[in-house]
């Protein structure tokens, strides 16, 4: 079976003004379909630079990154969306949701963009927001929601296309303890449910969710492991 | 993306309602300048259409031939000082081109005429029946004066309604009447029909025409038998009268033996000169007009281009998470150009209504004739939506080409 992720020999070169700073290098990472994977690491060490590579927003200097057997690299900006489109969710610390729009609408938006009719992308959405257990508040605006609500209202918004990965980029860094578990649990579930679910995190409890810890630092991969011990 | 565009129309709307003030001062510009588009085009086309109306009730195919003065041995004699235009030089120009469809002439005076105890001063004209015809008079009542009329210097007049408001008592018919001129009783046979001021401003209807022989013989009288104060000819097409006017000029001075370089002894004037004037006036007047409700219009879409250059800065973040999930850069694109289409479709909706009110107001108030065609409406609201479109381009194309990681970092 081909590799959901494969990151081979990955490079990544900013340029800030004269100094050039090196947020991967030489980075190698396979993760397979099904897997739960936390990365780890102290700011700087690169990981949201890789999270970037990961969810095609960004691409590597130098080096391979094939999703799902695609290679990534030379493909256009539009190419890009339409791979974050079809085959990635995205989860964000601070929820990005879009602000004065009901939760349906906001869980509707990637379906937008795939040109399916209204009556569908409501279905849709309404399906993913019962999914998160928001049944009820598809009306709701994100001010009218709490912290964990709107972080549901993103997961929603990540589902609705069926993605068969799933990035979570400090989902529960603005959460309290209750609401950052409800999240996990969530997140655990759809891993279940198949889809591949990848989690930057600081928080040792959080990353213990997940079945395998990467620990990134200076731009390369510090330790791989399994998890022995995973919350439930 | 039907789906797309309309959801995305939706969403705009739901924008301009919860910033209508920011809106509203956007669309101010469009408003403005599509109003005042239509307004202008509006009154400038009334206008327009007044003047030709005007110019059609000179007939435009006629062409008057008045008497210069003569210069004789270097000295320069006052205009009508001496004969120069005759009856005969009439004639002989019907005969001899063949463009001409009529010829005519008149002698005129200004006179005193009475009817029982009332008097006027009026401009009397003695015409040939064919300056009836080449003048296009219509008739309020009665009829004209016949050839045997001319033979004959019959006592018989036409006259004009300010000569019939001065004269004659209201509800008193004219036709039938007699009046005095210069003491020569005249029947009165029909009135003319109205054709108010003249484009040089004269009153037309301020105006007693009787046979030319009946002028001639018994009411202006003459120092030279056949001397005519103008002569009228005209063309059955109109755009025959510079090929016209060319060959009066030849036959006439032909006639007066004006040889080399010695000027004309006549003057040749058509309506279609005054017609251009006039036309040309309006029209330059209308360009100005609009030329200032562009620019108005102009301004209207620089003001959306910057509040769109806002709304991109503002919604930044958005731009990213849109991008984040799929959308590609014509997405991101179509939304901003329709809402900048939306921010000048309303405005030009608005400033429609705005133009078509000031226009009807115009006519109202200042009673000046308007036309409020559906071309005008449809081109004002046209350039809006152009205006929209050009000027969303830019700020559109900004928020397509974010990229999509700074755009989510944007705080």
């Amino acid at each position: 079976m081909v590799p959901l992720i494969v990151c081979e020999d990955l490079w990544k070169v900013y340029r800030v003004g004269d100094i050039e700073v090196q947020a991967l290098r030489g980075l190698n990472v396979t993760i397979n379909d099904g897997e739960f994977v936390a990365i780890m690491g102290t700011s700087g060490s690169g990981k949201s630079t890789l999270m970037n590579i990961l969810g095609c927003l960004d691409q590597p200097s130098k080096g391979h990154y094939r999703l799902g057997g695609v290679e990534v690299e030379g493909l256009q900006p539009d190419q890009l969306a339409e791979i974050r489109n079809r085959k990635i969710g995205f989860v964000f610390q601070s929820f990005n949701l879009i602000p004065r729009t009901s939760a349906l609408e906001n869980a509707q938006l990637p379906l937008l963009y795939r040109g399916l009719s209204l009556k569908e992308q409501r279905a849709r959405a309404s399906t993913a927001l019962e999914r998160v257990g928001l049944k009820g508040r598809e009306h709701h605006t994100p001010t009218q929601l709490s912290g964990g609500q709107q972080q549901r209202v993103a997961i929603a918004r990540a589902l609705v296309t069926s993605p068969s990965l799933l990035l979570a980029d400090e989902p529960t860094g603005n959460l309290d303890t209750g609401s950052s578990y409800e999240i996990m649990a969530i997140l655990e579930g759809l891993n279940r449910d198949g889809i591949t679910v990848i989690l930057v995190t600081h928080e040792v409890d959080i990353a213990a969710f997940a079945a395998r810890e990467i620990v990134i630092k200076d731009g390369q991969v510090l330790s791989d492991r399994a998890i022995q011990d995973r919350a439930h | 993306m039907p789906t797309f565009v309309w959801l995305t129309v939706v969403t705009a709307l739901r924008i301009l309602q919860r910033n209508r003030l920011r809106a509203g001062l956007t669309m101010l510009g469009i408003i403005i300048g599509v109003g005042a588009v239509i307004a202008m085009v509006s009154i400038g086309e009334g206008a327009k259409l007044a003047v030709q109306k005007q110019i059609a009730s000179m007939g435009v195919n006629s062409i008057l031939i008045w008497p210069n003065y003569s210069v004789i041995s270097g000295v320069r004699g006052g205009q009508g000082a001496v004969v120069t235009l005759t009856v005969a030089d009439a004639i002989d120009l019907k005969k001899k081109i063949p463009l001409l469809a009529e010829a005519g002439w008149s002698r005129s005076g200004s006179m005193q005429v009475m009817s029982g105890g009332r008097n006027w001063s009026t401009t009397v004209i003695g015409a040939s029946p064919s300056v009836l015809t080449i003048r296009d008079w219509a008739y309020s009542s009665g009829g004209p004066f016949t050839q045997t009329d001319m033979d004959t210097a019959a006592r018989v007049a036409l006259i004009g309604q300010t000569v019939v408001d001065n004269l004659f008592e209201s509800g008193e018919e004219p036709v039938g009447a007699v009046i005095r001129v210069k003491n020569v009783p005249i029947r009165v046979i029909g009135v003319l029909s109205p054709k108010g001021q003249s484009p040089s401003g004269y009153d037309q209807d301020d105006v007693v025409i009787i046979p030319f022989t009946t002028a001639e013989r018994k009411v202006l009288g003459t120092s030279f038998l056949g001397s005519v104060s103008g002569v009228h000819v005209s063309t059955d097409r109109t755009e025959d009268i510079f090929d016209a006017i060319e060959q009066i000029r030849e036959v006439l001075r032909s006639r007066h033996r004006l040889q080399g370089d010695r000027p004309d002894d006549f003057l040749i004037r058509t309506q279609i000169d005054v017609a251009k004037i006039q036309e040309g006036t309006s029209e330059t007047l209308t360009g100005m007009l609009l030329v200032i409700a562009s620019v108005s219009l102009l301004v209207g879409g620089i003001g959306i281009m910057n509040i769109l250059l806002v709304s991109v800065t503002e919604r930044t973040r958005e731009i990213g998470i849109r991008m984040a999930v799929g959308a590609k850069r014509l997405h991101i694109m179509m939304q901003f150009l329709i809402e900048a289409m939306t921010l000048s479709m309303v405005g030009g909706g608005i400033g429609v209504l705005l133009g078509v009110t000031a226009a009807k107001l115009t006519s109202i108030i200042a009673g000046w004739p308007t036309i409020i065609s559906g071309k005008t409406i449809v081109t004002a609201f046209g350039f809006s939506l152009v205006v929209g479109l050009f000027f969303g381009l830019y700020p559109a194309n900004k928020a397509a080409r974010l990229n999509p990681i700074e755009a989510l970092r944007y705080e």
